[in-house]
């Protein structure tokens, strides 16, 4: 029985997230680099999962792999119950497209284009017509609390406005999943706390799957559910109701 | 796909627009290159027009036998050295060779003309009258001398713009005025209609026609009676022309009583021979233009590519992150390939504009004549769009084939 049927087994249709024994070899030279060692790992819809650890340990690799931008050496990876793991290049893009929703810890917005353009990028590359495009940008923008900044230029927006603009262009295509990859790391606390409680929201209210990777834990105590990486391997997964109470204290203040 | 490719092309601009100064330069190959090349083809094919306006003024299908070098003890004279040409020759071509559809005889010579207190030297040409229908002259005033003035050696002259210029007073009327021609008072009878400059770039309209028999009693005071300086015929169809040179060479020789192993005594040309100079020349300026615009076009290509490279690296970030949110390798392929499209377009737009702007300056300044073809913009314009689309293909493979993980790590 695999781990994916064992998923199911247990979760019923639950499981969006199935990997099995998935391994990472880089080739640096003559240098082999185990990135990943036999990661077993289940998420379930509507989960707030924190991936912590070292630099070094493993966990941007997995994420890469669970953002269908990279592919693993080894093992097998379904999301929402197909087989991604062994998909060509357009077929993986078309999952980002679909399915998943960055955030970076740079923005990474495209620079001197509006909040309103940046948000559509996803819908660019669907082929929506340009007032469709613009309707579902408008209205994510409006799920962030950016309504009115449309028109601003990301140098003219806060780094937590930018952040924001960035997690609308995240849920402007409607994913299973968001992937914010260290997403306070360049701001301060009080916009880390905006945007934590955005996250947040976005999970509790409309059961948005997310995988948070961070080094914090004050960050992490936001989830429900945290892992731990190190060498390559998952070393800790807890689901921690403490966690998620001393979150919803710190929400409060 | 339509709405991507459309809203690239709008991004693409944008992005132009940003760096005015950088696309400005990158562009500059290009619209130099397309500028010169529109230019150079609309003043090539105006003076190409022009060359086939003059010898098309030479009159249609015609054959010119001019008297052959004569050999004297191995010195050999010039072209028309030899007084070998005899009116008897053109009558007996007129007879013999029936495809000629009609055959004529001149000869000149440059004399002083008088008419009241102007005078002006000029050529005077003694010509049998089938020779204005051979050569196409028309008239604005007045008519062409007969066969009965052939006849009686009649005192009329035709005279062309330049001689009615030199004199004759503005608004003056030349036809029943009297010339005196080296002394001989002549009826100008004919104003002729211009011509303009011929192949060999002299003035055809500095020219004053009087009856052959005329100038060969009265005015010339020839040696031989019946030497001409030389014939002219016409064929009805070009394709005749070259059957007609054939016979006529047959006939002349037989008349001449060459032996086989003796050269010509005479030159047949044909209207066809001129007009093969002046294409020569046409295809050699068409070559010279080939290789410019091929070099300038390079030159603005590999600007473009240089420019591309540059632009693929700085936003290594963006393909990165348009690549995560769902951009596949083609999408980011056609928005480099339409960035420098835009470029070499708008470059050629405006190459297209100075070219346009600089043949007509030449024609103001310089007054040569300059036509600017549809054609020749089409092809310019679909030339810049190649360029852009082949110089641009590399770095957009690049930026195309970029692993968004790097791509979205790169500082």
């Amino acid at each position: 029985m695999s781990e994916y049927d064992a998923a199911r087994g247990q979760n019923g249709m639950g499981a969006l997230i199935v990997c099995e024994n998935l391994w990472k070899i880089y080739r640096v030279g003559d240098v082999e680099i185990q990135a990943l060692r036999g990661v077993d790992l289940t998420i379930n819809r509507g989960e707030f999962v924190a991936v912590m650890g070292a630099s070094g340990s493993g966990k941007s690799t997995l994420m890469n792999i669970i953002g269908c931008l990279d592919q693993p050496t080894r093992g097998r990876y379904w999301l929402d119950g197909d087989e991604v793991g062994t998909l060509g290049p357009d077929a993986l893009a078309d999952i980002r497209n679909r399915q998943i929703g960055f955030v970076f810890q740079n923005f990474n917005l495209i620079p001197r284009t509006s909040a309103l353009e940046n948000a559509q990028l996803p819908l660019f590359y669907r082929g929506l017509s340009l007032k469709e495009q613009r309707a579902l940008a408008a209205a994510a923008l409006e799920r962030v609390g950016l309504s009115g900044r449309e028109h601003h230029y990301p140098t003219q927006l806060s780094g937590g406005q930018q952040q924001r603009v960035a997690i609308a262009r995240a849920l402007v295509s409607s994913p299973s999943i968001l992937l914010a990859d260290e997403p306070t790391g360049n701001l301060d606390t009080e916009s880390s706390r905006e945007i934590m409680a955005i996250l947040q929201r976005l999970n509790r209210e409309d059961h948005l799957t997310i995988i948070l990777v961070t080094h914090e834990p004050d960050i992490a105590s936001y989830a429900s559910r945290e892992l731990v990486m190190k060498d390559g391997r998952i070393v800790s997964d807890r689901r921690a109701d403490v966690l998620s109470a001393s979150a919803a204290g710190r929400s409060k203040t | 796909m339509s709405t991507f490719i459309w809203l690239t092309v709008v991004t693409a601009l944008r992005i132009l627009g940003r760096n005015r100064m950088r696309a400005g330069l990158t562009m500059l190959g290009i619209v130099i290159g397309v500028g010169a090349v529109i230019a150079m083809v609309s003043i090539g094919q105006g003076a190409r027009a022009a060359v086939q306006a003059q010898v098309a003024s030479m009159g249609t299908n015609v054959i010119i036998i001019l008297p052959g070098a004569t050999t004297v003890g191995g010195v050999r004279g010039g072209q028309g050295g030899a007084v070998t040409l005899t009116v008897a020759d053109a009558l007996e071509l007129k007879k013999r060779v029936p495809l000629l559809h009609e055959t004529a005889w001149a000869k000149r010579d440059v004399m002083q003309i008088v008419n009241g207190n102007k005078n002006w030297n000029g050529p005077v040409n003694g010509i049998s009258p089938g020779y204005l229908t051979i050569r196409d002259w028309s008239f604005v005033s007045g008519g062409p001398f007969t066969q009965a003035d052939m006849d009686t050696a009649a005192r009329v002259a035709l005279v062309g713009q330049t001689v009615v210029e030199n004199l004759f007073d503005p608004g003056e009327e030349p036809v029943g005025a009297t010339i005196r021609i080296k002394n001989v008072p002549f009826r100008v009878i004919g104003v002729l209609a211009p011509k303009g400059q011929s192949a060999q770039g002299s003035d055809q309209d500095d020219i004053i026609f009087i009856p052959f028999t005329t100038a060969e009693r009265k005015v010339f005071g020839t040696m031989f009676l019946g030497s001409v300086g030389a014939l002219f015929a016409s064929t009805d169809r070009a394709e005749d022309l070259p059957e007609a040179v054939e016979q006529i060479r047959e006939v002349l020789r037989a008349r001449h009583r060459l032996q086989p192993e003796q050269p010509d005594d005479f030159t047949v040309r044909t209207q066809v021979d001129i007009g093969r100079v002046q294409e020569g020349t046409s295809q050699t300026l068409t070559v010279m233009l080939f290789a410019i615009a091929s070099v300038s076009l390079l030159v603005g290509g590999i600007g473009i590519m240089n420019i591309l490279l540059v632009s693929v690296t700085e936003r290594t970030r963006e393909i990165g992150v348009r690549m995560a949110v769902g951009a596949k390798r083609r999408h980011i392929l056609v928005q480099f390939l339409i960035e420098a499209m835009t470029l070499s377009l708008v470059g050629g737009v405006a190459g297209i504009l100075f070219g346009i702007a600089g043949a007509r300056l030449t024609t103001v300044v310089a007054g040569w004549p300059t036509i600017i073809s549809a054609e020749s913009v089409v092809v310019a314009f679909l030339f810049s769009l190649a360029v852009g689309l082949f110089f641009g293909l590399y770095p957009a493979n690049k930026a195309a084939r970029l692993n968004p993980i790097e791509a979205l790590r790169y500082e």
